[in-house]
Parts: structure tokens; sequence; C-alpha cells
């Protein structure tokens, strides 16, 4: 019964470490991009004191606002959360991936953004609307792609369970595969669209014709935009663990100790680290693309990731 | 190097080359056509090398070199040449919208897998892999053949088709005889001189070089009868 009550522990460790350090990840990538367009930029913690200061403000409600436009932040956060609980970070066994699967992972995902697109068409506003309808196509693009390029994976491990998966890449020969490599470019373009961040939407921008995902929360204020804001922080953190766990995992603690969990825990922010400073030189570097080219950009990477599908079948499958 | 490395790498050329076939298709301007042209070039040149690496065939080398001199630099420093000379050089026009050309191309790459599949399990070489990836990669410049309107866009599929079957003969026999090679590279050089000397003639008589103009001057005749 002790280990498993520790293992559950662990697990809620994990998920609580993830959820409080997304505020933080956002800041750092902030910081970074900041710093690289040679302003000094705000500090790291910032977005925590951000959220705070909202969680202390006042709820402004729209005439029109439903319960809808009300339970959404809520629903939309904590299927963020369910999901970042999902992803295993430290620990490879932790009870919830052991359960839960990629598919569900996805899901997950999913109906957060239906909730988001929920409320932003339930206020009634242009932008709300305009917002909703554009994050509707662009997933309809960008989670076939991104499911597609799980999945090359999941062929690999054959099992769709992450916990299953990363065991696999941690215990296999190391061999040149196309198909990962393809794979793995296909989840970069995604977890870039999917984050809203440059090329695809700016998240630095309030109010901007062309904007994606805060033209959905607009009108939210008060707790229930800190919960949307936090959301969208844990889900940036999400992609890059679900991306350095599947295609990177080394480091993570195979076993249940302290030591191999502090050294996970190093590797793991290791890791980050790295993928946000790529990210931020990404996000300098690129100037946004006009909306009407984001739909090509998502069948580029829908390409990608199914030459990984086909690559694995026609070059790996004998190998 | 050992075996499964060579192997590997073959494998990694082949899904590269795939790469570049699909992204050949996808591209909306001319330099970036070229560019992944010269770039399916080098790609070959690399496979052959490493093939000959090997193999130990030496013959191979020479049709490693011959593949980036020609396939590589000089093809598409030809091309872009007469592109420039032309004015063609902005927008690819595609008969079809991009999605629905590459949801074919995906279908085709299927196909070609689907045909290969049963003789690749009979096949023995370093190389056998490849022979689906070196199909698909025919069928889709075949593709860029037919869903192109420019005349040099369709060159530039005919060509790529070339590279494919070049591929295609690396991977199913370990390359042909030098004297096959050597004529193919340099009836290949004349076709594009060629190729080139037709542009020319296209734009001074049509003013365009868009091919459905050829047969319009036919159809109205068929009209008149």
């Amino acid at each position: 019964m002790m280990p498993a009550l520790g293992h559950l522990a662990l697990q809620l460790l994990q998920a609580v470490l993830l959820v409080m350090i997304a505020p933080v990840a956002a800041g750092f990538v902030r910081k970074l991009k900041a710093r690289l367009q040679n302003r000094q930029g705000a500090p790291v913690l910032q977005p925590w004191r951000d959220l705070l200061k909202l969680f202390g403000k006042e709820v402004v409600l729209a005439e029109h606002a439903s319960w809808l436009f009300r339970t959404a932040p809520y629903v939309v956060f904590t299927a963020t959360v369910m999901a970042a609980t999902v992803v295993p970070a430290l620990w490879l066994a932790t009870p919830l991936s052991l359960t839960a699967d990629v598919i569900a992972l996805v899901a997950l995902l999913a109906l957060a953004r239906f909730f988001m697109a929920l409320a932003g068409m339930d206020i009634g506003t242009a932008f709300g609307g305009m917002g909703a309808s554009r994050e509707m196509t662009f997933s309809a693009l960008a989670e076939p792609a991104m499911l597609v390029s799980v999945l090359v994976l999941s062929l690999h491990a054959h099992s769709t369970n992450l916990t299953a998966m990363i065991d696999y890449t941690l215990h296999v020969q190391l061999a040149l595969h196309p198909s990962l490599a393809f794979a793995l470019a296909a989840m970069l373009m995604i977890a870039l669209a999917e984050n809203g961040r440059i090329p695809i939407d700016n998240p630095a921008t309030h109010l901007e014709l062309t904007m994606l995902h805060e033209a959905m929360i607009l009108e939210y204020s008060g707790r229930h935009l800190a919960l949307m804001e936090w959301a969208a922080q844990i889900k940036l953190v999400l992609f890059a663990t679900l991306i350095v766990d599947l295609f990177l995992p080394w480091g993570i603690a195979t076993a249940f100790d302290a030591t191999s969990l502090a050294v996970a825990f190093g590797v793991w922010l290791a890791k980050l680290a790295v993928l946000f400073v790529l990210l931020s030189l990404v996000e300098t570097g690129m100037a946004k693309m006009r909306i009407f080219e984001v739909p090509e950009y998502l069948n580029a990477a829908f390409m990608l990731a199914f030459l990984g599908l086909m690559t694995y079948y026609m070059l790996e499958v004998g190998v | 190097m050992s075996a499964a490395l060579l192997h590997q790498l073959v494998n990694g050329l082949a899904a590269l080359m795939l790469l570049v076939s699909f992204s050949l298709l996808a591209q909306h301007r001319m330099l970036a056509v070229l560019q992944w042209f010269a770039a399916q070039g080098v790609l070959l040149a690399a496979t052959a090398a490493l093939v000959a690496y090997g193999t130990g065939d030496s013959n191979l080398y020479i049709s490693a070199v011959l593949a980036l001199a020609l396939k590589g630099l000089l093809l598409p420093w030809l091309l872009w040449r007469i592109v420039r000379e032309l004015h063609v050089h902005r927008e690819v026009e595609p008969l079809m919208n991009m999605a629905l050309t590459m949801l074919i191309a995906i279908g085709l790459t299927l196909f070609a897998y689907y045909v290969i599949e049963p003789i690749e399990r009979a096949a023995e070489l370093l190389t056998r892999d490849s022979m689906a990836i070196a199909l698909a990669c025919v069928l889709l410049g075949m593709l860029m053949m037919i869903t192109r309107r420019k005349a040099v866009t369709q060159v530039v599929g005919f060509l790529a088709i070339e590279n494919a079957l070049f591929f295609a003969a690396i991977g199913a026999t370990n390359g042909m005889p030098m004297v096959v090679e050597l004529g193919i590279a340099f009836d290949v050089l004349v076709a594009a001189l060629i190729f080139g000397l037709f542009f020319f003639q296209i734009r001074s008589t049509f003013d365009t070089l868009e091919v459905e103009a050829l047969h319009k001057p036919l159809v109205e005749e068929e009209e008149e009868r």
C-alpha cells in the first residue's frame, strides 16, 4: 500500500510543479525575447505577479454572458491541468500516465479548446466569434498532424501509452530513424501553432486583427482571465515536456528514489530551458505569417508527419 | 563504417529524397523550385557516393561526381538563367490547389509502397528499402509535370523523374554500367539545352510560357471545320 501512496504523492508533486513552473517559463521566454531585442524586459516572475493580481480583481461580466462564459475558464484550466498530469516530467511510471494515453491527452486539449471557442462565441462580440472560428479552422488541421506525428512513435513502440513509448525510446539501440526526425519536425511546427507562438499568432498582442488566442479571451477579466492565461502557460510547458519526453527522454527517472528524481528534475529544467531558448530565437527571427498562409503551414506539418509514417513503413519495418 | 550504420545512412538519404520530392511539389516560387531541384541532385550524388563506398564499386564514384556537377549545379544554374532571361521567375501556377496536389501525392506514395513491397521482400541489396521511395519520387515528378502550367516547371518535373530513375537504378542494381550512365548524363544535358531552346521558341511564338497556349490554335482550327 505504501509505495502506491508514494507514487500518488509523486504524481501530485509533479503536476503541481508543472503548473507552478508554467508562469515562470512564460516569463523566461518573455525575458529572453526582450534581451534578444535589446530591451531590458520584465523580470522572470512577472507573469506570476500578473496572475496573483488578476486573481484579486473583480470579475466584470458582459450583460449577455451565460453560464457557459462563466464556467469555461474552469473547464479550460482543469482540462489543461489534467493533460499536464498525464505527461511524465520527472518519473517515468506515474500512475496517471500509465492509465491515460496520447489519444486521451489530445482529447483533453481538444476539450479545453472547444470550451474556449464556445466562450468566445457566447459573448456575441465580433472578435470572440472571429477568434473562435479561426481557432477551430486551424485546430482541424493541427490536431490530425499532431496525432499522426505521435503515432509514428507509437508505431515504433507498439503502444499509445506515453510511459511505454518513453520506455521504448530509452531502451532502444541508438540508430538513425528518418521517421522520428520527420515526426519531431512536425511536432515542433505543431507546438508553435498550438501555443499561438509567432509564425502563427503573436502572444504579445492584445489588439490586432489577426490575433487568434487573444481574440477569444478578450472579454475575460479578473480570475477568469487569470485562469485562461495560466492554462495557456501550462499548455506551453506541457508541449515542451511532451517533446522532450518523446524524442529526448534521457535523464528521466526510471527508479523511484530521491537521487534519480532530483537528477530528473534538473535534466528536465535544462531541457525545457534549451527548448525555450530555441523558441525565443525563432520568435525573434521570424515575422508573423499572413493568416491565410497558416493552413499551408499546418499542411506542411501534416505532410512531414505523414512522411514520417510512410518512411517508417518503407524503410524501418524490417530493420 | 559498420554495415548497419551504412544501411541507416542510405535509408536516411532515401527519406530525404522523398522529403525533397514533396517539397519540390509544394513550392510556389520559381527560385525555390530550382533550389529544391538542385538539392535533389546533391542528394543523388551523396547516395551514389555512399553506395559506392558500401559496395566498393569505383564506377559509382564517377557517377556521383557526374550527378553533383550536372544535376546539382549545372542544370539548376542553366534553368535559372533561362528563367531570368524570360522573366518568368515569379509565381509557379499550379492547375489545382496545393492541398489537393499534396493529397494526391500522398496517395501516389502509398501506391508506390503497395506495388514495391512484395519485391522488396525478395531483395538482398544494401539499398533494397529505397526502391519504394524511388518509385514514389518518379510518380511525384509525373504529378509535377501534369499539374503545372508553365513549361519551365514541367521540365523541372521531367528532370525530377530522371533523378528518381537514377536513384532507382542505384537502389535496384547498385548502378548501371558506366557506358549507360555516361550516355544518360549527356542525354539529360542535351535535353536540357534543347528544352532551353524550346522555351525561347514558345515564348517568341506565343508570347507566353503557358503550355495551354500551345494547343489553342489547333482547337480553333477544329472549330472552324
